[in-house]
């Protein structure tokens, strides 16, 4: 006897929310890059429960590519914050706030 | 004994993500999403997606966690900022995830999500099957995905070179 569906989601819906909780919390420009990761590792773990409890491996083939988008987001993400670090001198985002002058 | 597992592994991810969140020291917040991305990893082996697993962990906790360290190393922001609790940020954070969690309990509980056990043939065993898809049906996504981590690579080289120094305005 395995977990159901339902608790796999709700488990998923619940990562979800606390990297949102993280997004809207958080001040610092790196940890919130690390809660839009941990989003996005919530909704594969739904995708791979969908996936396995419906007999279909087109899930599963779509985590692959949230992977591939994540690892270039990754890249481009943290190379935007190390430029942003070298001509702010901060990466607090309450501190970024030039286009609000 | 696989309610058991299921359970652990649940916990340990929610607590390490909810480490990532609190956590003052950016280098603990990236050690908290190495755990729950390991935990997450073990939460895909009891799903039988173990190539997925396997890729996760390569990834995820071996290339992205290992850049956010790098990149955090290389800032050497002063210890950590502790994180100032903004009484809006954090009420409409709060707000919106209680709706979030009640919208998709909705769903869970009264839906039709209900399908039973899990199907027989276990898709993630076999790596035939995921190869299929990707080389006739999905051949066009993984061009797309291919020529996005092209652009991606070129957009890294692009964004960390040092500006100024070649005759143009910082």
């Amino acid at each position: 006897m395995s977990p159901s569906l339902e608790s796999y989601v709700l488990l998923s819906a619940a990562l979800f929310a606390v990297g949102f909780l993280g997004v809207l919390v958080r001040r610092n420009t790196l940890v919130i890059f690390m809660c839009l990761e941990l989003m996005l590792v919530a909704a594969t773990l739904a995708l791979v429960a969908f996936s396995r409890f419906n007999g279909t491996g087109d899930g599963d083939v779509f985590v692959f590519f949230i992977l591939t988008v994540a690892a270039a987001e990754v890249a481009v993400g943290l190379a935007i914050i190390v430029a942003l670090f070298r001509t702010r001198h901060t990466i607090q985002v309450d501190r970024l706030n030039s286009l609000r002058r | 004994m696989e309610h058991l597992a299921f359970s652990c592994l649940s916990v340990l991810a929610l607590g390490f993500a909810l480490g990532v969140v609190l956590s003052k020291n950016a280098v603990n917040g990236a050690m908290c999403l190495l755990l729950c991305l390991a935990a997450i990893a073990g939460l895909f082996i009891l799903l039988h997606a173990y190539l997925l697993a396997f890729i996760l962990v390569l990834v995820y906790a071996g290339a992205v966690v290992a850049l956010f360290l790098f990149i955090v190393m290389l800032l050497d922001m002063q210890g950590g900022q502790p994180w100032r609790f903004r009484a809006m940020q954090a009420l409409a954070g709060f707000v919106a995830s209680v709706l979030l969690i009640a919208g998709l309990d909705m769903i869970a509980v009264r839906g039709q999500l209900a399908s039973g056990p899990p199907a027989p043939g276990a898709v993630g065993s076999n790596l035939k099957l995921y190869a299929y898809p990707l080389f006739t049906t999905y051949l066009l996504p993984v061009q797309v995905i291919g020529f996005l981590l092209l652009v991606a690579m070129l957009g890294v080289i692009v964004l960390s070179r040092r500006t100024g120094e070649a005759g143009r305005p910082t």
